[in-house]
């Protein structure tokens, strides 16, 4: 026993990928059997990463010394370099296409759900402008919140809300696409690339838009892609000096 | 070979990372700004020229493809590091921000869609 504790304590990073890649295949198990596909395996996923989150300390689960490679495998240095790598999915030519309205949608679904979420935060309790922005720049997606959080500085407390921020709109977007699809006018690739732009996050985005209709996924998610990059622009910067106006530090 | 993708990748990254600490000092911002951006955008840019040249094949680019791959797994990876003990203080926060911010948006997609222009008259709207 003593051995085997010595021996995963000396490849946590290893051992992190077996643990996360269980937690997959469970989650995607249960997307599958017990939601019909309904709860993205995605989204599930996080949410059990959170869950066991709770378990650790400051730093989750990779306070308890049999779980610090995953300190490793979701710090941040993993995390931008795999978001980066996801930009390899567009080329510029399907970005023509897409046109002004494709981009208008992403300005607007970003400073939407910027300001939108940051209000909410603001009228909640945060006031301080480094929690308000990134409570905004969770209400984008998953990733830009965390990402905006760490690159102004915001408390680990408030990038973990900013997750569950991100994370709730994924489950919602799934969710709510097939069931609003007729009434938005969900049924054709204009509006699948406006829908994309609007709400981006790529996970619910596309999980949404195969279970409204599959020939749609690539539109969607063709703008969702934009999205997060765009949005881990805008949000520590430019979104955040114009609130800046509006916040003290 | 696959390195050579992930060597793009990294070179991307890298300098993606340089414009956001530039852009930072540039601002007097104390952190990095749009780094994350800036190197999708690179990669955007890098890879549509490279593969239109025949720089790139399909072997180098699956090594841009495993690390794509991997970005949910370290999203999960990344959500059981926080501090979620001190999130659920504010756990009504995450609940009513997503609803609310997420309805609001979904609200946008019939009003804009009112503004784009159909299949058909595509050109001119682009003339």
């Amino acid at each position: 026993m003593e051995q085997l504790i010595k021996l995963i304590a000396k490849h946590d990073l290893i051992v992190a990928f077996l643990f996360v890649g269980i937690i997959l295949y469970v989650s995607y198990w249960i997307s599958k059997k017990l939601t019909k596909g309904k709860i993205p395996g995605a989204a599930i996923a996080i949410t059990a990463g959170l869950v066991i989150a709770y378990f650790g300390g400051k730093k989750g689960i990779a306070d308890i010394p049999l779980f610090a490679g995953m300190a490793v495998f979701g710090g941040s240095m993993m995390r931008d370099f795999s978001i980066v790598s996801t930009a390899m999915g567009a080329s510029i030519s399907e970005i023509k296409k897409t046109g002004i309205i494709g981009v208008v949608s992403l300005l607007l679904g970003i400073s939407v759900a910027f300001f939108m979420g940051g209000a909410i935060g603001y009228v909640m309790g945060y006031h301080d402008i480094k929690s308000v922005v990134t409570i905004g720049a969770g209400a984008c997606t998953f990733i830009v919140g965390p990402v905006t959080g760490n690159a102004i500085g915001a408390s680990s407390d408030v990038i973990a809300i900013s997750i569950a921020i991100g994370v709730v709109k994924s489950v919602l977007v799934t969710i709510m696409t097939p069931l609003v699809a007729k009434r938005i006018g969900l049924n054709n690739p204009q509006t699948a690339m406006i829908y994309g732009g609007l709400i981006g996050t790529t996970s619910g985005v596309a999980a949404g838009l195969a279970a409204t209709n599959p020939k749609l996924v690539p539109y969607g998610a063709l703008t969702a892609t934009f999205y997060t990059g765009l949005a881990c622009l805008l949000c520590p910067s430019v979104l955040y000096f114009i609130l800046s106006f509006f916040l003290a530090a | 070979m696959k390195i050579y993708g992930v060597a793009v990748l990294a070179a991307c990254f890298i300098a993606g990372q340089l414009i956001g600490d530039v852009l930072g000092m540039v601002f007097k911002f104390d952190g990095n700004i749009g780094g994350v951006g800036f190197g999708m955008l690179l990669l955007i840019l890098f890879g549509d020229a490279m593969k239109k040249k025949n720089w790139i094949d399909a072997e180098a680019e699956s090594g841009i493809h495993f690390w794509s791959g991997m970005y949910i797994p370290v999203v999960v990876a990344m959500s059981s590091i926080q501090n979620v003990k001190a999130a659920l203080s504010g756990g009504w926060v995450a609940l009513v921000v997503g609803v609310v911010a997420t309805g609001f948006c979904f609200m946008l997609i019939p009003l804009l869609s009112k503004f784009s222009p159909n299949t058909e008259n595509q050109e001119t709207w682009n003339n």
